[in-house]
């Protein structure tokens, strides 16, 4: 379970200090499906890196199963990010020299497991986001959607606990969008938490729960609002 | 997949910022081990060259530059044979055998020959004057200590004179002759040829030394001044000094003697091309330096624009669990890559560079020298992965946040 407490994180920009997220508290537990959405500039990628134990909040408390995130060192965390939290970015973020296969090893690799094991598990992903056939290529000889469920298989590689995706189907068209949001759809069904931050309503809409960020601090939206 | 594939597939993403640094280095390490390549060797060559002319002490005529070292009897210029004399009765300590010698051009049928004249040991001992010295009969040099053998005065055989520059026995008109001129005349032992305008007869053909002496003919001094005109003078005294104290202090002391000669010492002939290789290696290291430097701020600037160029893709590895010293190995791994690749292709380049121009521009025979591998792979290395340790550092402290998407 997530747990933000009073989380404030401000930043200096030429002399001004400009505040991302005010006060932010919020409980997300598990199994839980977020989308979170707000205009631009409203801290809502702020949120995902401080979810994400990528910056540290200038003031609260993050709790990842009842232990402080940022209690931890730098590299507690980036093994805490290894083995518990996945992420899924708008621009998919694969490396583009490596080919799929290779993309879903990287994080298998980084948590130390045996080259046969990577490519085993690598290919066994691949196969679940229908891309067996796909696993030689590298990103440019993929589509959009396609790198995009490599990035999802490379997501699910350690088999995390949460996932944090950042506008996960801002540059795929409504067939692809919709494809997409079934594979994160089906990974909450397997169990797991997601976050997911939006601009997109339809996206929003297959979220248990809308959070609305407005100038750094969060509203809760029903159902009705959020539609 | 491991770390070491995945920075050697990166490598070859980028191939021209690598091959540039990749040059530098090799380079750097190129100018290294050819200069030094044909540093040892030359100096292996001119140690052969003087073990081969025999003799540590030379005296010259006044005007014999030291550039005239190497054919030092062939420079035209003579001095009294009385100087001899003057050295024999002079008793310096070290001094163990005197080899004057007068060379001249002669032809036999037609063919032209360099016709060396020498003075055997039997010449000195008949002398009575030189009696009283006991030079060559005794080993001069054993009573200080200095000498461990001395000349063996009994040894009549002729071909001692291709190891030990002297000769006990030498008739008036006898010749010796070195390999090859014997082999250009087709004469052998016992054969009569005409030289000079008289009859001599072949004493022996001497054993293959590898030296000049291989192309001479050898009679006796006496007969080569009588039938050449030249009267009674010498080209070069060759002396056998004991060792290097004895020839250390010998130089001042035939100085004083014979002060209207040129004193030469393989020491001084030694330390003036020791000295010439000791600058050539230094600035061998000079040059090594400075393009190694280059090769590392190539490599490091390099490297920057590769940190700048992969921020994201750090980044992405960071949110994905790669450690700062994930990222920091993966750096220096490439860097440690480029220096070894730089290091051996160095030392292939700079050790054929040396096969090639060593025997043309040198005449120095070089073969390749494994110490000069581990040498430029090691310093190639570390000042590869020197240069990128700023970078990799650079590199493991980027914010893990630029992956998102409006960071």
């Amino acid at each position: 379970m997530y747990e933000l407490k009073s989380v404030t994180q401000t930043y200096e920009r030429r002399g001004q200090t400009v505040t991302a997220l005010d006060h932010c508290s919020l409980e997300i537990p598990d199994n839980d499906f977020i989308a979170i959405v707000g205009p631009s500039g409203s801290g809502k990628t702020t949120l995902l890196s401080v979810l994400g134990g990528m910056l540290a909040p200038s003031t609260g408390e993050v709790l990842l199963d009842d232990e402080s995130l940022y209690n931890l060192s730098i590299e507690e965390r980036t093994a805490l990010r290894g083995e518990k939290i996945g992420f899924v970015f708008q621009s998919f973020n694969l490396i583009s020299w490596m080919t799929a296969c290779e993309n879903v090893q990287v994080p298998l690799m980084l948590c130390g497991q045996s080259a046969e094991q990577q490519r085993e598990r690598a290919m066994e992903l691949l196969d679940r986001v229908g891309l067996a056939d796909r696993t030689e290529h590298q990103p440019a000889e993929l589509s959009q959607g396609q790198q995009q469920r490599v990035a999802l298989a490379r997501t699910l590689a350690n088999d995390p606990q949460v996932i944090l995706a950042d506008e996960p189907t801002g540059n795929l068209d409504s067939e692809t969008r919709q494809q997409v949001m079934k594979y994160l759809t089906e990974f909450h069904d397997d169990g797991r938490t997601i976050v997911m931050v939006t601009h997109d309503q339809e996206t929003a809409a297959f979220a248990k729960r809308t959070i609305r960020l407005v100038a750094g601090v969060t509203q809760e939206l029903n159902i009705a609002d959020a539609a | 997949m491991k770390i070491q594939s995945m920075i050697w597939k990166e490598l070859w993403q980028r191939p021209t910022s690598m091959l540039t640094s990749l040059v530098a280095v090799t380079l750097g390490v190129a100018a290294l081990v050819a200069i030094q390549n044909i540093i040892v060797f030359s100096e292996e060559k001119i140690a052969g060259d003087l073990e081969s002319l025999g003799a540590n002490v030379l005296v010259l005529p006044p005007s014999v530059t030291l550039q005239d070292y190497y054919s030092a009897d062939m420079h035209g210029h003579t001095m009294p044979e009385e100087f001899v004399t003057r050295l024999a009765l002079a008793r310096m300590p070290g001094v163990e055998n005197l080899a004057p010698k007068l060379c001249i051009e002669a032809t036999v049928d037609s063919i032209p020959v360099t016709l060396t004249g020498i003075l055997p040991r039997s010449e000195f001992q008949a002398k009575t004057t030189w009696q009283g010295v006991g030079m060559f009969t005794n080993a001069v040099g054993t009573d200080r200590g200095c000498c461990a053998t001395g000349i063996d005065a009994g040894d009549d055989d002729p071909n001692s004179l291709a190891t030990t520059r002297t000769i006990q026995k030498l008739g008036e008109r006898d010749v010796i002759l070195g390999p090859d001129v014997a082999a250009q005349l087709g004469a052998t032992t016992g054969d009569k040829l005409n030289l000079l305008g008289e009859d001599f007869e072949v004493l022996t053909v001497l054993p293959a030394t590898g030296t000049i002496d291989d192309g001479r003919m050898f009679a006796h001094l006496h007969s080569v001044q009588e039938l050449s005109g030249a009267g009674p003078v010498v080209n070069v005294i060759e002396i056998m000094a004991c060792c290097e104290d004895a020839a250390g202090s010998l130089i001042t002391n035939l100085s004083a003697e014979l002060p209207d000669t040129r004193v030469i010492t393989i020491a001084q002939v030694v330390e003036t091309q020791v000295a010439v290789n000791g600058l050539m290696s230094k600035l061998s290291w000079v040059f090594f330096s400075i393009l190694l430097l280059v090769g590392g701020a190539s490599i490091a600037s390099v490297m920057y624009a590769n940190v700048t160029e992969r921020r994201k893709e750090i980044g992405t590895l960071m949110a994905l669990g790669a450690s700062r010293r994930f990222v920091t190995r993966m750096f220096l791994g490439k860097a440690a890559i480029l220096g070894l690749a730089g290091g051996f292709g160095g030392f292939a380049f700079g050790t054929i560079l040396a096969l090639i121009l060593g025997p043309q521009l040198l005449d120095v025979s070089v073969q390749p020298m494994p110490q000069l591998l581990a040498v430029g792979m090691f310093t190639a290395t570390v000042v590869a992965v020197a240069a990128s340790f700023l970078p990799a550092r650079h590199a493991a402290g980027l914010d893990p946040c630029l992956v998102f998407n409006d960071a």
